[in-house]
């Protein structure tokens, strides 16, 4: 199988739409090579603007070029786009319901060497608190080339994470089609549903095959619009099957997990494990060191599955 | 050639709806109203290229109300312009209003930008011009900042991607009234010297009495002919200007007047009669 950084996808995308799409503005906080958004920049220079270290500047001038009629990609790390960004994007962008695509980078924990300081978990749960915000979670670089053609076609405020590590492909050289709040179910199955987002969806994929080989009957959801949730399919998937084990790369407050909860402990009460990031912060070390120590793994999914059967 | 005696009545129309509303809703922020009316009057009845019956025209100057509060301020003058029916303005704060407590884009024409959060008006103004250069547009963009709001970093971020950018399409104003909620600036967070400060910061800096049309209208004419930089128009004002017993009074900020008290003060403004003082 062949891998990709999802914020690699992003940069690429980017330059892509910019050639189709002449409003298309992206901005950028001095993290551009990080980003991947200088791949906009090497074709389109006069349409990036680097405002500098500084994420609230950042999200405020997207805002005031999405008032006049432009499409502004705004992209730094996920820890300065949602921390620092917050409320910049919630009463500058959302509060007006602004079309600006906030795309972060160097989402969840595989971020790596930075360590915690860097590595957001609580992103996804503070963009999805804000009122109207899509948020999207792409599975590979495919998918997330797909949603940045998608961010630009909805109007309004979209929360876009990727990532920094390479990501198994899932969806290269197949004719799925990205919708925003679709969610894809990538294998069907009876005795237990594992929904999960970014690049766990891939480790859910893995951890159904071991589960499939011991007779166990996994379906496998990418769950990759957070907001809004895809109720019919996680509706369908609790009523049809034991119990659901989320996976994502993110605290288990707020996140996939939570979204899921939510959901269906108003529609279909059911047992949901969670795997994610309980309530800590991160740590150095590479990409998978981290995925291994946070039990973001296979393994982790199967064992989770196992010990609720 | 400007009209400084219809400016001023436009000044003192403002003010007289400003106090009217506020007291009506019972709840709003008088004084920094009234210190902006007249830099307020002087963009929306002299200086900027708007259409009431066109509130979206592609190529209309915008208006960044970056001190939000200063509500009042924006919807006495949008009214008087005749974007709206002025009796709307009787419903300011009240369910259901498009006259928001902070200005709200999504539910009042004339407004460009909502805003509310100090602060942030300056980068979004940064937006829409470096989108008009982008497309070589010539509309300008006018920011109305308050010198409280001065002590918010991001203002300072988005001072240096203007000077960065050469924005020379945005004008900015600093209402320097020095009074915030508690108390005076200097004592509060002290901000000068502020005409240093942007200076400093890559700005062409005016410094002028903001209740004077004359200074008002001079420097927006030397904004316009100054190349290469954006202008922060440093404008001296008095919190609750125009209204006796509200100017200076720090208690105004934020504090609607009894009915006696407005009362008292339209029949103060119905005294204006020109002009500069």
């Amino acid at each position: 199988m062949s891998k990709k950084a999802t914020r690699q996808a992003y940069g690429e995308a980017l330059a892509e739409l910019g050639r189709i799409n002449k409003d298309v503005v992206v901005l950028e906080a001095d993290l551009s090579k990080s980003t991947k958004t200088s791949i906009f920049q090497g074709e389109f220079p006069e349409r990036h603007f680097n405002v500098g270290i500084a994420e609230a500047d950042l999200m405020a001038t997207a805002a005031g070029f999405a008032t006049t009629g432009k499409v502004a990609f705004a992209s730094t790390f996920a820890m300065f786009a949602a921390g620092r960004g917050f409320e910049q994007i919630r009463n500058t962008i959302a509060y007006p319901k602004l079309n600006v695509k906030i795309a972060p980078t160097h989402a969840g924990i595989s971020v790596g060497e930075d360590g915690g300081s860097h590595q957001s978990v609580e992103d996804i749960s503070l963009m999805r608190s804000i009122p109207g915000m899509v948020v999207l979670c792409p599975a590979d670089a495919e998918e997330t080339k797909q949603m940045v053609f998608a961010a630009a076609e909805y109007d309004g405020p979209v929360y876009l994470r990727s990532g920094r590590l390479d990501t198994e492909d899932i969806y290269k050289d197949t004719d799925y089609k990205f919708e925003i709040g679709i969610a894809d179910t990538l294998k069907e199955g009876t005795d237990v549903t594992i929904a999960a987002t970014g690049m766990l969806v891939h480790e859910a994929m893995e951890a159904a095959k071991t589960l499939e080989a011991e007779g166990i009957s996994a379906r496998v959801i990418n769950v990759s619009t957070i907001k809004p949730l895809d109720g019919p399919t996680i509706l369908k998937a609790a009523q049809e099957t034991k119990f659901i084990v989320t996976c994502e790369e993110h605290s288990v407050i707020g996140g996939l997990g939570g979204a899921i909860s939510e959901f269906l402990g108003e529609t279909h009460p059911t047992l949901i494990k969670k795997l994610g990031i309980y309530d800590q912060f991160g740590q150095s070390g590479t990409g998978d060191q981290l995925l291994d120590e946070y039990g973001l793994r296979a393994k982790d999914i199967v064992a989770k599955v196992k010990e609720n059967m | 050639m400007a009209d400084i005696k219809m400016l001023t009545e436009k000044a003192t129309q403002i003010r007289k709806d400003i106090v009217t509303m506020i007291c009506k809703s019972k709840s709003g922020h008088p004084g920094g109203s009234l210190s902006a009316a007249d830099i307020v009057s002087a963009l929306y009845f002299n200086e900027m290229n708007i259409d009431p019956k066109n509130p979206k025209m592609a190529d209309r100057d915008r208006f960044v109300l970056s001190k939000g509060h200063a509500a009042p301020v924006l919807y006495a003058a949008l009214a008087e312009k005749g974007y709206f029916d002025r009796e709307l303005l009787g419903t300011l704060r009240k369910f259901g209003s498009p006259l928001q407590g902070h200005p709200d884009m999504k539910k009042l024409p004339g407004v460009d930008i909502s805003t509310g959060s100090l602060g942030q008006g300056l980068s979004v103004a940064n937006g829409m011009a470096l989108s008009a250069k982008l497309d070589n547009k010539s509309y300008r963009t006018y920011v109305l900042l308050g010198d409280g709001e001065v002590q918010e970093g991001q203002v300072w971020e988005a001072a240096m991607t203007a000077a960065h950018y050469n924005l020379d399409n945005v004008c900015a104003f600093l209402d320097s009234n020095n009074l915030q909620i508690d108390g005076n600036v200097d004592k509060v967070m002290g901000v000068e010297p502020l005409d240093d400060k942007w200076r400093a910061f890559g700005w062409n800096v005016i410094v002028i009495d903001g209740h004077n049309f004359e200074e008002i209208l001079g420097a927006l004419e030397a904004a316009k002919a100054h190349k290469g930089q954006p202008t922060m128009v440093i404008a001296k004002t008095t919190k609750g200007k125009g209204i006796s017993f509200m100017e200076n009074v720090c208690g105004f900020h934020g504090v609607a007047p009894t009915s006696e008290e407005t009362e008292k003060a339209l029949e103060e403004l119905s005294h204006v009669e020109c002009c500069n003082n």
